[in-house]
C-alpha cells in the first residue's frame, strides 16, 4: 500500500484496508508522539500549515507531529496578515505554499476548499477541516481512539450525540463506522437530526442506524458515546441556536445508567455538553483522543512524505 | 387519425421525449424564448408510446453540444431532432456524461466552487435514473438540479 504524495481530503477517498493500515502504523508512532523515542525521519521536510479558520488541537497536533518526525513547519493561524485579505484567491495562495513546502495542511471556512487546493498544488494537501465539510484526520483519530480503547471497531454500539445536522465530524465518522460495521444510534434534538444522505451512506454498508431524541434510553447499551458541541458558528440564525443549545448534558447521574466500560469521546472544544465532573471518571477518553491526533497525523505525514516506514 | 396539435417546422430543433411537465425547465435552461425572436412551440402532456411526454420546437435554431448536455440534466431520455427544410437531418439522443462540468452551479452557498476561484463547477453523476449528482468540491447533492443550471 503506497501513500506517497497522496492527498488526504475526505475519508471517503480511502478503502477500509487503507484505513486499517494507517491506524496500525499510528500505533507505532505513539512512543515518538510521547517523546519516548526520537527520530529524524522527515529531516529537511517542510510542512505548510494554512489555517484560514481558528483551531487549537488540529493545528498544534499537526505541528507537533511534524516536529516529532524531525521536520519543520511554516504557516499561519490567522489569515488577517496574509494576501487573502488583499483579495488573493485561494488558488494563488496554494500555488505559493506549494512552492515553499513539501506538504500543505489547510483549514478553511468553505466546503471543498481542500479539494480545490489539491488541484492547484503539486505537493500533497491534507484537509484539516473545510467548513461544514470534511475533516478526515479527525475521523482517523476518532477511529484510532475507538480501536485502541475498545480493541476493535466492528460490533461496538456507538452513540453519536448533539449537533448531527451541522457537525462535520459526525458525518464522516458515521460513514467510517459503517464501513467497519459498528452499530450506530444518532441522538439529537429534532431540528438537528442527521441528514438523510448520511443514513443512505450507512445503509450502503448494511448498517441501519437508529435515531432518537432520548439520550437516557440510548446510553444504556452504548459502548462508545461520541458527544459533540452544538456549534453556534454553523447556525444560519441565532434563534435556532438558542432553542437547542444545552439540549443534552452528559453528567454523573446520566452515567449511572451506562455500561461499566462505556467510553466517552468528544472532538473538543466542549462547552456545556459534558460536565467537568465526568473528566475524572473511568469513562472519559476525550483528552486521550486529543493526544491521539499526534500519532495519527505522524503516521499520515510519514506515509505521505517519508518514502519508507519508520 | 391523430390530430397534430403543433404543425411541423421548416428549420430548427425539435426536442422530443421530455418528461411530462418538464418542458418549461428546458426552456429556462436554453434561455428561451428570450434568446430567439423565432417561434417556440411547447406541447405538454402528449400521449407517447411510453406514457405522457412534453415536446419543444424551436424554429430557426440548431442546438449546440453544450446545450444538449444541459438538457440531459433535465430530460435524460430526450431526443433532439435537427430539422432542415422539413426533414430530420440529424437525430441525437442526449447522453449524460459521468462528470458534469460547468453546466450547473453548486446549490451550497458556502461551497468553494461558488467563490471567486479559477475553477468551473464540477459534479460526479451518482445515479442516472433518478438523476443524482454530487459536487466534486463540497460533496453535497443538490436537491433541485435545474435550479443551478447556468
Amino acid at each position: 500500500m503506497d501513500f506517497r504524495q497522496r492527498d488526504i481530503i475526505s475519508i471517503k477517498d480511502f478503502s477500509k484496508e487503507e484505513i486499517v493500515s494507517i491506524l496500525e502504523y499510528a500505533k507505532r508512532m505513539v512512543p515518538y508522539a510521547k517523546g519516548q523515542k526520537q527520530t529524524t525521519h522527515l529531516d529537511q521536510k517542510i510542512l505548510a500549515t494554512l489555517f484560514f479558520e481558528p483551531s487549537t488541537r488540529t493545528r498544534l497536533s499537526f505541528e507537533s507531529a511534524m516536529h516529532r518526525l524531525g521536520g519543520r513547519v511554516i504557516g499561519f493561524s490567522d489569515p488577517s496578515g496574509t494576501s487573502q485579505k488583499k483579495g488573493e484567491s485561494l488558488a494563488d495562495t496554494i500555488r505559493m505554499a506549494d512552492a515553499y513546502s513539501d506538504a500543505i495542511v489547510i483549514r478553511h471556512p468553505q466546503e471543498g476548499a481542500a479539494r480545490l487546493a489539491a488541484e492547484f498544488s503539486d505537493v500533497p494537501v491534507l484537509n484539516a477541516g473545510d467548513g461544514a465539510g470534511q475533516h478526515p484526520t479527525q475521523c482517523l483519530l476518532d477511529l484510532f481512539t475507538i480501536l485502541t480503547e475498545k480493541k476493535k471497531i466492528q460490533g461496538n454500539n456507538v452513540v453519536l450525540l448533539g449537533d448531527l445536522k451541522y457537525g462535520r465530524t459526525v458525518h464522516s465518522l458515521a460513514y467510517a463506522l459503517s464501513l467497519f460495521k459498528a452499530n450506530l444510534t444518532f441522538v439529537s434534538p429534532e431540528t438537528l437530526k442527521m441528514p438523510k444522505e448520511v443514513f443512505a451512506e450507512c445503509k450502503q454498508f448494511g448498517v441501519e442506524p437508529a435515531s432518537t431524541t432520548n439520550l437516557e434510553k440510548a446510553i444504556k447499551d452504548a459502548d462508545v458515546l461520541y458527544a459533540t458541541r452544538i456549534q453556534k458558528e454553523r447556525f444560519p440564525d441565532a434563534e435556532e441556536y438558542n432553542r437547542v443549545v444545552g439540549s443534552y448534558k452528559v453528567d454523573l447521574p446520566l452515567l449511572q445508567q451506562a455500561k461499566e466500560d462505556l467510553i466517552i469521546m468528544h472532538p473538543l472544544p466542549r462547552v456545556v455538553e459534558i460536565d467537568p465532573q465526568v473528566d475524572a471518571t473511568r469513562h472519559a477518553r476525550y483528552f486521550i483522543q486529543a493526544f491521539n491526533g499526534v500519532p495519527v497525523r505522524m503516521a499520515l505525514l510519514s506515509l505521505i512524505l517519508g518514502g519508507k516506514k519508520l | 387519425m391523430k390530430e397534430l396539435k403543433v404543425t411541423p417546422i421548416k428549420d430548427g430543433t425539435v426536442i422530443d421525449h421530455i418528461p411530462s411537465g418538464q418542458a418549461l425547465k428546458v426552456l429556462r435552461v436554453l434561455k428561451l424564448p428570450q434568446s430567439t425572436s423565432s417561434v417556440v412551440s411547447v406541447v405538454m402532456n402528449v400521449n407517447g408510446k411510453k406514457g405522457k411526454k412534453d415536446i419543444v420546437k424551436i424554429e430557426n435554431r440548431e442546438l449546440d453540444p453544450k446545450e444538449l448536455n444541459k438538457i440531459a440534466l433535465i430530460a435524460p431520455n430526450a431526443t433532439i431532432n435537427i430539422i432542415r427544410d422539413y426533414d430530420v437531418v440529424k437525430k441525437h439522443t442526449v447522453e449524460l456524461p459521468n462528470e458534469v462540468i460547468g453546466l450547473t452551479k453548486c446549490s451550497n452557498p458556502t461551497c468553494i466552487s461558488n467563490a471567486r476561484e479559477p475553477v468551473e463547477s464540477r459534479f460526479h453523476v451518482v445515479c442516472k435514473d433518478p438523476l443524482r449528482i454530487r459536487c466534486y468540491y463540497c460533496e453535497r447533492e443538490p436537491e433541485d438540479i435545474t435550479e443551478g443550471i447556468m
